[in-house]
């Protein structure tokens, strides 16, 4: 890549965050650095990401909704989480997190427990146990 | 207090941390140079680790590893530290400080509040650099970024025991022991036969031979996985070979830089030489990035366009086997 070359696609990179360094080729045929805005293939890529983790949340808000997880689930997703990445926040086998997914087992579980899930999602109690679809 | 400590952006995070402490020590080494020496350029293909549920592709050495290797081969002393307890990893943080010694700190990005929200993901293997505390906050050399931030002792810690895989744990790193000079030459000779080493290997997931594995299985996806895990495996492909970090076309342009800076060293023709061919292959990588990208954005089901990439792919594992064959043999 010619230092030219160095794309200026403007992606998600706004003025408080600065640029990122590409390496390219100057003029002179010696490696330089120059900074980059962004670059439409990437923000393509992390585009389809981003959509696919919006279409896990609004599948898990639907879930809660008709009462097969419970909102564990859902704040999982919204924080860009996995049952491996939630259960070694928690300090729990994947096991009970899994279970914890069940509306039956989520309704007695303990404030202490919820309290900790809260702390880990930061939100309040009161979000966790009472589920507000527009939030 | 604020210990005077160049902040210089690098294109990733690790060789750009390293970069930065020793330049402060008074030893000027480039990121190309840190990268280079530690054989950081690499193909993997991890079928079996899965990251945002794709297979892991990745284009680096493993996070750490590239550090630990530069330090060995000029002969430095790296001291790593791990707390368990955060109180601690604070209390011996702010000591370093104290003693006007910046410190290589391991920490999870997703809590990071500088980054871009569209950034933030569990990815614990981020690498930053603490140069000073005033009052609350910490004064962060981030080498991502263009410019140096803050954080305040609470983010610090969250980013410092970030949980999932590679939890950081507060791990904390500084050189501590250097030579009278710094060995670059042999050091340079080890980094390159290291990567040869690696890029030529005889396993079907790693090097030039992964490169053509995945040839493969690209060819396959659309059918086996259907068009949309199709389209998000190359996605994850393409975000690994160009988001934050690789200096664009998976880390083959620094690799090109560093065998530039590599050839003037050793006094080697040859070097230079290669470093021309090594960006071409990065051009070729750019190129696929962006024949990948048009699939998933037209969200096109033909066969054809996978095969095209697939091709491209192919291309470049024999041209990364030749120029590996070649480099072999140029030291």
């Amino acid at each position: 890549m010619k230092k030219s070359e160095v794309p200026q696609d403007d992606g998600f990179l706004k003025e408080e965050h600065g640029r990122e360094l590409n390496y390219a080729v100057g003029e002179d045929g010696k490696y330089t650095t120059a900074l980059s805005s962004g670059w439409d293939a990437k923000t393509i890529a992390l585009n389809n990401a981003l959509e696919r983790i919006e279409e896990r949340i609004a599948d898990a808000k639907q879930r809660v909704l008709d009462n097969k997880t419970s909102p564990i689930e859902y704040f999982m997703e919204f924080c860009r989480m996995d049952v491996p990445v939630l259960s070694s926040y928690m300090g729990l086998w994947q096991w009970r997190v899994k279970r914890h997914f069940k509306p039956s087992v989520f309704r007695k579980l303990s404030e202490k427990t919820l309290k900790k899930y809260a702390d880990v999602f930061e939100i309040d109690v009161a979000q966790l146990k009472n589920f507000d679809p527009n939030s | 207090m604020k210990i005077d400590f160049e902040h210089k952006q690098s294109a990733h995070c690790e060789n750009g941390v390293a970069s930065n402490l020793m330049r402060f020590n008074g030893y000027e080494v480039s990121e190309p140079m840190v990268f280079g020496i530690g054989s950081g350029l690499l193909f993997c293909y991890i079928p079996f680790i899965k990251l945002d549920s794709a297979p892991l592709i990745t284009y680096r050495a493993m996070a750490g590893f590239i550090f630990k290797r530069f330090a060995k081969r000029v002969g430095i002393t790296i001291k790593r530290e791990k707390f368990k307890d955060p109180k601690k990893a604070q209390e011996r943080l702010d000591e370093n400080l104290k003693n006007n010694n910046p410190v290589g700190l391991q920490v999870g990005v997703y809590h990071l509040v500088y980054f871009p929200d569209e950034y933030r993901f569990h990815f614990n293997a981020h690498n930053l650099v603490v140069y000073g505390k005033d009052g609350d906050n910490y004064l962060i050399s981030d080498p991502t970024m263009e410019k140096v931030t803050t954080l305040t002792s609470k983010e610090l810690e969250k980013v410092r025991y970030a949980k999932g895989a590679f939890a950081p744990n507060g791990h904390m790193y500084y050189p501590i022991a250097f030579p009278e000079k710094l060995n670059l030459e042999s050091a340079v000779k080890k980094g390159i036969k290291h990567t040869c080493r690696e890029m030529l290997a005889p396993v079907p997931i790693v090097g030039n031979k992964g490169i053509k594995t995945v040839a493969k299985l690209i060819r396959k996806w659309p059918i086996k996985k259907g068009t949309k895990r199709a389209n998000h495996y190359l996605g994850q492909i393409v975000r690994m070979q160009e988001e934050i970090g690789t200096g664009g076309g998976g880390f083959r342009y620094i690799y090109a830089a560093f065998l530039q800076e590599a050839s003037e060293l050793l006094k080697n023709d040859t070097l230079s030489a290669l470093s021309k061919e090594m960006t071409e292959i990065g051009d070729l990588w750019r190129d696929f990035a962006l024949e990948a990208s048009r699939i998933y954005r037209n969200r096109s089901a033909q066969t054809d366009a996978y095969n095209k990439v697939a091709d491209q792919l192919e291309h470049i594992g024999n041209r990364e086997r030749d120029f590996f064959k070649k480099l072999k043999t140029a030291i």
